[in-house]
């Protein structure tokens, strides 16, 4: 059971799609946690959307599923489109309201 | 007897008439004032016209007190009743009124004096519609007591009667009224308790044989308790002279000596005078103080009669003390209300002399002193009243003179300060003299002690008489006006009473006559 | 006729107290008119009752009576009883009453409460006639305590004046007293005989019946009812009451206070003789004596002329009770007759007296000067020529001069007496009374010397005097020609052959033989033995006490003040009344005053402290209970609800308000909860 990691790294399998979509997952959770602009929080949202369609097609492409993981994907991607839509209408909104769209700012719902 | 009204007993119809006049005054809006004054008046007016009824027909030969047979207007359903519980058996508490020669003179007082109350309660202004809805419940709880045959029912009247009485002198009062309120309602409470614990006791003790199931039942009805053969045997009041007998008779008349009231048991009634208005000192002193020597007589002399006779020396010596300390005290007092309050406790105290003489004078004199007591303090409180309106003061030494001012009510307030002098030709006097009569032929040395108290009511009723009415009348007084129309309407009717049963008592006598020879004969029996 | 005349006479002073009562001001002329006529017309009816029941009734009884009232088994019954002794009285009672209000009407002219007063001497004549006719013991006390409400009005009648309601109070509180005795006395024969009337307790009591079975109380009943008298007729101890009650109007004093009222005492003890032992009848007879004897010094010392007659008529009342009291029955009696008309004349000849002086200060606007001092007065004679002869007249009754009524009954009073003490040797009265019969010449002619006769004090006064109108002088004719003798008895020197001593007899005794006091028979006997003797000592005493008035204040041969000076103590005790209102107000009033402020302490802080304490114990717990409520079980129940109080605020912290911190939150939750699952 000899195995290097350059075997493991030219050998990709679905590992190897998981780990770079773990990846992206937590670098867009990352952003959506630390970031103070909401702007760059919608985009870590993409990200982690993202993170989601490659875990899909991965498993589409390594398993029994065939084409469902692809149709799912093509979905969130709709989605996310329309969810982009939506969310920045709502920062706009924000904007008007507050001033900015700084998320520390924004706490009118401190208890 | 069966005098109906629309299919109603005559004596339900008195009692809660009152209570429609209150539903009708909480109905009517808040500043319809006068509108509240009239119906008070024509309902309590619609009293007197019943009780004038009941005094046409009521029918003097018939004794009453223990034997039902005999009582008349009676009206009697059950009311409550419980099948089986476990322990007691049937539980059943009857809807029983009826009246004999001990309540009608009281009924007809009730309901002359509720009316002359409304007359005079005409000028208050303060919260109207509670005024007279609480009054009328009064009169109704006053009502109730003189009527009820079923002890459940008398001590439900009975408590009806305080708490109204409580907000008539707490809210309507002088300065003093919260302290005065609370006193009366903690004396009568407590007195009220001991009579629901011996009204209990009773209970338990006394169960009849239904005749027409043959089952032994548990009763609050009165003439069953007076009836000894009722006692269960082994129950807590069975037997004659027992100690339990003795502590129910006490209770009891711990209860009723508060209302009389009997010294020691008598200091709430000072201070609730003094503080209470005119009308409700009229109800208290005309009526209320009556409810105290009519239970006493009803239940004390009714259903304990062995304990009665064993107790009736000191109910004779409570008696006497309170005629002379009762006068005493009434001469020193300068406040107007007070004075008649202390000759209160001293006229109560011959009545209470009276009935313990055990014998028909004395207890002739003593009912026929209650009725003429109620009309004479009436008349003085109502006396009292009229001052007080006109210069808002009390105090003897405020006045001086008025007799100059206002010739016309110095001529009815001095009648009645007479007839509580025992003048003869006022009725007060036919009333002493029996009491007397009848409490000499029973303690002498008792009595002769206690005539002393008529030397003493004359030094403090003349004194008043002079320090108010005689002498130069004083500059501020000199604006008084006489009597209004209103105020005559008051007195007129008690003072044709103080005249009328001075010169000739046979028309009260006779309607109590056969009844309190009965009871005599009862209780001297020992309740056989 | 014996029955319904009697009860008409009674009723129409009363029907004139009701309709000047209530319209009296309405009337023309205030009513005076009415109630003088209806009065004169009782008066008319009772001569013509008299003279009936005398000449040809004279030995019958009328009465009748009713059902009152039905207690228990017991009828109490009210009637009236006409004999010989009560046509008289009527005759007496409606005669004075008439006359008074004669008189009243020029004195009381201009009174502020004119029709008032008239009203009230009819509840007055009312009253008494009451008294007189009634046959049992509880319609007199009714009708004795009216006559003392009706004198309390009129005592007070000009109530402005402190003096005069302190006075009307004091009359009725001390009657009070008497009446107490007298009340209980009527208990004991009630409850001893169930019956009030006076006929059937004799009855029972010569059935061999006693009050409780004991002669102790058949004597103390007797006293008991007595004390009624002993009050009403002012007799020592109670006698302080009159002088004070000089305050009313004089008609009224004359009326009420010399003439009918106080008499009714003699009265009563006339109509209970039968059934008074023999201990209660000396003791009678003593107080009588006593109150003569001290009334009669007293009255020597007095300046006010009404005080003088007040005293006076003590002193006559008290002549009467003892005469009562040793058995001279029907002089006593007599004596109340003779003695209202002149007594009232005395009093009706004083108070023109006062008029005419009140009138002459009045229009100088004279307030100091008294017009009641005789210091003040003093050579009236001429001025008041009718009032002047009338007044010797009534002098000379009083002082029992022959030729008088008063001379009449006084002799027979005296002889009585005086076969009293022979036979049971009670000298002490006859010296009494033979003293006072003495004293009494000499302090009427006093009284009238120093009115009538001698130089006036202040001659600017006296000149402007005038002899009173005739409403007030003819009442004064007719009363002075009532107290010449031959009325009573053609005899000048013997009463006991006139239509009187006929008439009035005593009644036999029916107490159990050996109370019984002398017979009739037996003292009448003495009586006629001593008879001579006495009547030869009074006139010598009165004659020799007119003297001695003479030579002191007419022909200033002793010195009053002298004299005086001589009695020293007995003549501060008796000028100060013998200190009996002292004693009284220190003592009994005073005492009173005293309890009655004990009591109220008594019962504001000890009867009503244990109230009070009661409830402060009551609150002192109930506070207590209160602190335990507030910190152990409301600060368990606080307790939980502040926990979550705090954790609530502790928890709000949690949210923050920003969107990212929730979800760190849920994140870190779900990392918790996913390695817990794991682990499982």
């Amino acid at each position: 059971m000899e195995y290097s990691i350059m075997e493991w790294l030219s050998d990709p399998g679905l590992v190897h799609f998981l780990i770079v979509s773990a990846m992206l997952f937590s670098l867009g959770l990352m952003a959506v946690l630390s970031q103070r602009n909401v702007i760059m929080v919608l985009m870590g949202v993409e990200l982690i959307l993202n993170s989601a369609n490659i875990n899909f097609i991965a498993f589409s492409r390594f398993t029994e599923l065939s084409l469902d993981g692809h149709m799912i994907a093509l979905f969130v991607i709709i989605i996310a489109a329309a969810e982009a839509a939506v969310a920045l209408a709502i920062v706009l909104n924000v904007y008007n309201r507050f001033k900015t769209i700084n998320l520390d700012e924004i706490s009118t719902m401190k208890g | 007897m069966e005098f109906q009204i629309f299919g109603i007993g005559i004596l339900t119809w008195l009692v809660f008439l009152p209570i429609v006049g209150m539903i009708v005054v909480l109905l009517l809006p808040d500043k319809k004032s006068n509108a509240m004054r009239w119906t008070a008046a024509i309902v309590t007016g619609l009293q007197v016209i019943l009780a004038g009824v009941i005094y046409a027909i009521f029918d003097r030969a018939k004794v009453g007190v223990n034997d039902i047979e005999s009582f008349q207007f009676v009206e009697q359903f059950s009311w409550i009743t419980v099948e089986a519980v476990p322990w007691v058996g049937r539980i059943e508490i009857e809807y029983f009124m009826g009246l004999d020669g001990l309540s009608v003179l009281m009924v007809m007082l009730t309901a002359l004096i509720g009316f002359i109350g409304v007359i005079s309660s005409w000028n208050i202004e303060k919260m109207v519609k509670g005024y007279f809805a609480l009054y009328l419940l009064l009169v109704t709880g006053m009502m109730g007591v003189f009527v009820a045959l079923d002890f459940f029912l008398f001590f439900i009247f009975w408590e009806v009667m305080l708490l109204p009485m409580y907000f008539l002198i707490g809210l309507w009062g002088g300065p003093r009224r919260e302290y005065a309120a609370i006193k009366f309602f903690l004396y009568t409470f407590v007195g009220g308790i001991l009579m629901l614990l011996t009204m209990l006791a009773l209970y338990f003790s006394v169960a009849y044989i239904d005749p027409a199931t043959g089952q032994s039942v548990h009763t609050f009805n009165m003439l069953h308790m007076m009836n000894p053969e009722n006692f269960v045997e082994g129950s807590l009041l069975f037997g004659v002279d027992t100690t339990w007998r003795y502590v129910a008779w006490m209770a009891l008349f711990i209860n009723f000596a508060i209302k009389i009231p009997l010294f020691p048991f008598h200091t709430w009634l000072p201070d609730a005078h003094v503080e209470a208005p005119t009308p409700i000192s009229v109800i208290l002193a005309g009526v209320l103080l009556k409810l105290g020597a009519y239970g006493l007589l009803r239940i004390n002399f009714g259903i304990l009669p062995d304990a009665t006779i064993y107790f009736v020396y000191f109910m004779a010596a409570l008696g006497m003390i309170s005629i002379i300390y009762g006068a005493l005290c009434a001469m020193a007092q300068d406040d107007f209300k007070k004075l008649i309050a202390y000759s209160s406790i001293s006229h109560m105290g011959i009545v209470v002399l009276g009935i313990a003489a055990l014998n028909t004078q004395g207890m002739v004199g003593g009912v026929l002193q209650m009725f003429n007591h109620g009309i004479i303090t009436a008349v003085l409180f109502l006396a009292v009243g009229v001052l007080y309106d006109r210069t808002q003061k009390r105090g003897l030494y405020d006045f001086g003179g008025i007799a100059n001012q206002m010739p016309r009510y110095t001529g009815i307030a001095v009648v009645g300060m007479f007839a509580a002098l025992g003048l003869p030709g006022l009725n007060g006097f036919v009333s002493e003299l029996f009491s007397f009569l009848g409490a000499f032929e029973a303690y002498k040395w008792i009595t002769i002690i206690s005539v002393t108290g008529i030397i003493i009511t004359a030094a403090y009723i003349l004194w008043t008489v002079q320090r108010v009415f005689l002498g130069k009348t004083p500059e501020k007084l000199e604006t008084l006006k006489d009597l209004t129309l209103r105020e005559y309407l008051a007195f007129t009717p008690l003072i044709i009473l103080i005249v009328l049963l001075g010169i000739y008592p046979a028309p009260a006598i006779e309607l109590m006559n056969a009844s309190l020879a009965h009871l005599v004969e009862f209780v001297t029996a020992g309740g056989n | 006729m014996f029955i319904q005349l009697p009860l008409l006479i009674l009723l129409l002073p009363l029907l004139g107290f009701i309709l000047l009562i209530f319209f009296g001001k309405k009337l023309p002329r205030n009513g005076d008119w009415l109630a003088s006529g209806l009065i004169l017309l009782a008066f008319v009816f009772s001569l013509f009752l008299l003279v009936a029941k005398i000449t040809s009734h004279s030995a019958e009884v009328f009465s009748s009576s009713f059902v009152w009232v039905v207690v228990g088994s017991l009828n109490i019954e009210f009637g009236m009883m006409i004999d010989n002794l009560s046509v008289i009285m009527l005759v007496v009672v409606t005669l004075v009453s008439t006359l008074v209000h004669l008189f009243s009407i020029g004195y009381m002219k201009d009174d502020v409460r004119y029709s008032r007063y008239y009203a009230y001497l009819g509840l007055f004549s009312f009253s008494m006639l009451g008294i007189v006719i009634t046959n049992n013991l509880l319609l007199m006390y009714v009708f004795w305590e009216l006559v003392g409400i009706s004198s309390y009005l009129l005592i007070g009648h000009w109530y402005e004046k402190k003096s005069a309601s302190n006075a009307a109070s004091k009359a009725f509180i001390v009657n009070r007293i008497g009446d107490f005795g007298m009340f209980i006395g009527i208990m004991i024969l009630f409850v001893s005989f169930s019956t009030f009337a006076f006929e059937s307790i004799f009855e029972s009591i010569a059935a061999g019946q006693l009050p409780f079975e004991s002669t102790g109380w058949l004597t103390a009943a007797g006293i008991l009812i007595f004390c009624g008298a002993v009050g009403k007729s002012a007799q020592f101890p109670l006698h302080v009451w009159l002088p004070d009650a000089m305050e009313g109007p004089t008609p009224v004093s004359a009326l009420i206070h010399a003439a009918t009222m106080v008499a009714a005492g003699v009265y009563l003890v006339a109509r209970i003789f039968p059934m008074l032992t023999a201990d209660a009848l000396l003791i009678i007879a003593y107080i009588g004596a006593i109150t003569a004897l001290i009334a009669a010094t007293i009255a020597i010392t007095q300046f006010d002329i009404k005080k003088v007659l007040a005293y006076s008529t003590i002193s006559q009342l008290g002549y009467m009770i003892m005469a009562l009291g040793v058995g001279a029955y029907t002089a006593g009696f007599m004596h109340l007759v003779t003695h209202a008309a002149f007594k009232a004349g005395l009093f009706l000849g004083a108070g023109s007296v006062i008029y005419a002086m009140h009138k002459v200060l009045h229009a100088r606007n004279d307030h100091h000067t008294d017009a009641q001092d005789i210091r003040n007065m003093g050579g009236l004679k001429s001025k008041m020529p009718y009032t002047y002869w009338t007044f010797l007249i009534f002098t000379l009754a009083i002082s029992g001069i022959p030729l008088t009524s008063g001379f009449l009954s006084k002799d027979e009073i005296l002889a009585g007496t005086l076969a009293f003490s022979t036979l049971n040797g009670h000298w002490l009265l006859p010296l009494i009374g033979f003293v006072v019969a003495g004293l009494t010449a000499f302090y009427m002619f006093r009284l009238l010397i120093l009115t009538f006769h001698g130089k006036p004090s202040d001659q600017s006064t006296i000149a402007g005097i005038k002899e009173s109108p005739l409403v007030m002088t003819i009442p004064l004719m007719v009363l002075a020609a009532l107290s010449l003798f031959f009325f009573y008895s053609y005899n000048p020197f013997g009463a006991t052959s006139g239509w009187f001593f006929a008439a009035v007899e005593r009644p036999l005794s029916i107490v159990p033989e050996l109370l019984q006091p002398a017979s009739a028979a037996l003292f009448y006997e003495a009586v006629s033995s001593v008879h001579t003797t006495a009547m030869i000592l009074s006139i010598i005493i009165a004659v020799g006490g007119v003297v001695m008035a003479l030579s002191v204040y007419q022909w200033k041969k002793i010195s009053a003040e002298k004299m005086a000076e001589k009695a020293g103590i007995l003549y501060r005790g008796a000028s100060n009344k013998w200190y009996c209102d002292e004693i009284y107000d220190r003592t009994f009033v005073a005492g009173t005053f005293l309890l009655t402020r004990v009591m109220r302490w008594f019962d504001e802080n000890i009867v009503d402290g244990i109230v009070n304490g009661a409830a402060v114990v009551t609150r002192e717990f109930s506070r207590i209970s209160k602190w335990t409520d507030d910190n152990v079980v409301d600060g368990l129940v606080n307790a939980t609800a502040n926990s979550a109080d705090r954790a609530g605020s502790l928890l709000s912290k949690v949210q923050s308000g920003k969107v990212q911190t929730y979800l760190v939150y849920v994140i870190f939750s779900f990392l918790v909860l996913f390695i817990l699952f794991i682990r499982i």
